[in-house]
């Protein structure tokens, strides 16, 4: 029934593919994905899967190829970062409309500039609208279990959507951390082999990545919309089997300490850890704090979000990317918008944290907490901490 | 029978806007498109053969007697063929002329 094992988040998110047989793999390193890239690179030079690396000259080589790999029928894993997911940028719609369940590990990094390799959401919330599944990882257990889940919703036919698993940038690819990895026969159970839905051969003529004209665009769009919004039921659904079989527990929003809290963070990523830290804090001094940990970030889960905030007074939503001249960090925004038809909803206060790798302790949390209990800050969102 | 174009609804759209039917770019006729359309001198035309090469849409074809012409199915009358043919032996004409 599985080990555990000390290992490095990145090396285990590339083990973790490899328990998922991948055919190909397409990376171009970058940090702080590189460690990915090199060791996927080191698990096919070592036979170890039946696999071939792509060695490609840049991102949009490394996802233009993953998808052309994906089209003849191959189980594919790709990588990359910051400049690196923006450099894909243009073929990542392009990989969701074509329906190819590619699965991307994301090191989160900020995008420059000013130039900065460390961690914050930057990258892949301009990637928010193409189409992609997105999941955020709060540690190394769960990039571990995310990477084996993505394959399998990726693939169902009812989803046949790429999938990307967000990890944050040095703060877990860097960390060795305590991993339970499933046996090799289990994620064979869990993780049948792929059959696609077409593929490309000789034999059986098919083209893909079509033009869509006027006539037929808008209902290209509206079907790529639906197969994202119900990909959400096959998510729950994957989730609740992987809890069964492994125990460990997945929901699209996770609450912690919510049941009686009148002020509740908002977090997505490896900061919910902190965030729990300091919730345990404050409820010991007496303030009734909470956490909601966002999992599942598209397609976004507005029932669960609306079930989950139920009670509480104020929401203090923590954003580790900017929306220049927006209404505030894209996650608040989204949490805004899913909530203004509720006849009863909490007050929101929006906080831009961690930015570019700016450390954020639970005493940060704490303090976050305390001021938002007024339901208000003196602006519409707040550079927490910012000097100035 | 005729075949649809495309598909009426979105609940038809093949996953991935994927065509199944070989060559079906060919029932879309792009000379809809066109606003002049190439005429060639025969007197003048040496049978280079330059407009067949040079043509992106790959209408134009050879006949019997070694002249070239367009289909006008396809052609969209974007006048290279006649920009390239050095005997200047393609003249393009408004289509309403």
């Amino acid at each position: 029934m599985g080990k555990r094992v000390g290992m490095e988040v990145a090396i285990a998110a590339a083990e973790a593919a490899a328990l998922c047989k991948f055919d190909v793999a397409s990376v171009y390193p970058i940090t702080p994905q590189s460690h990915v890239a090199e060791h996927l690179a080191d698990i096919v030079n070592d036979g170890r899967v039946d696999a071939s690396f792509i060695t490609v000259e840049s991102e949009h080589s490394a996802l233009s190829s993953a998808m052309g790999a994906s089209a003849t029928g191959a189980r594919v894993v790709t990588a990359t970062s910051s400049q690196g997911l923006l450099y894909m940028g243009e073929v990542m719609p392009i990989t969701s409309s074509m329906r190819l369940p590619i699965v991307m590990l994301i090191a989160n990094r900020a995008i420059s500039g000013p130039i900065n390799i460390w961690n914050d959401h930057s990258d892949i919330m301009p990637m928010r609208d193409t189409g992609w599944i997105s999941f955020f990882a709060e540690n190394g257990q769960e990039v571990v279990d995310m990477t084996i889940q993505a394959f399998r919703v990726g693939e169902d036919r009812r989803v046949m959507l790429p999938v990307n698993v967000n990890m944050d940038g040095f703060q877990l690819p860097h960390m060795v951390e305590p991993i339970f990895f499933p046996d090799q026969e289990e994620v064979d159970r869990f993780l049948p082999e792929y059959v696609p839905y077409a593929t490309l051969h000789p034999d059986r003529p098919v083209s893909m990545g079509t033009l869509g004209m006027p006539e037929i665009y808008a209902e290209a769009q509206k079907a790529k919309d639906v197969a994202v919004v119900n990909s959400i039921k096959v998510v729950k659904e994957v989730w609740k089997e992987w809890e069964k079989l492994f125990g460990r527990k997945y929901e699209p929003i996770q609450s912690y300490r919510t049941r009686d809290a009148d002020v509740a963070l908002v977090t997505m990523g490896s900061m919910g850890e902190t965030a729990e830290i300091a919730v345990d804090a404050l409820r010991k001094q007496g303030v009734k704090a909470g956490l909601l940990k966002i999992k599942l970030w598209r397609p976004f889960p507005f029932a669960e979000l609306k079930k989950a905030v139920k009670g509480i007074r104020v929401l203090a939503v923590t954003d580790r990317a900017c929306s220049f001249g927006g209404p505030g960090g894209p996650v608040c925004s989204e949490i805004r918008s899913a909530l203004y038809e509720e006849s009863v909803r909490p007050a929101i206060v929006n906080y831009l944290i961690g930015l570019g790798g700016r450390d954020v302790q639970a005493e940060d949390f704490m303090e976050m907490v305390r001021r938002a209990a007024k339901g208000k800050l003196s602006e519409p969102y707040e550079f927490y901490g910012v000097r100035g | 029978m005729s075949e649809k174009k495309w598909p009426e609804t979105w609940q038809e759209v093949n996953p991935g806007c994927m065509v199944f039917r070989p060559g079906s770019a060919a029932a879309y006729h792009t000379g809809s498109w066109r606003a002049m359309r190439p005429i060639w001198d025969n007197v003048k035309c040496i049978k280079c053969g330059v407009c067949y090469i040079y043509c992106p849409e790959g209408c134009v074809t050879e006949d019997a007697d070694g002249f070239f012409e367009a289909n006008l199915d396809y052609c969209k009358g974007c006048g290279i063929c006649a920009h390239e043919c050095w005997p200047g032996a393609i003249k393009m004409v408004n289509e309403e002329d």
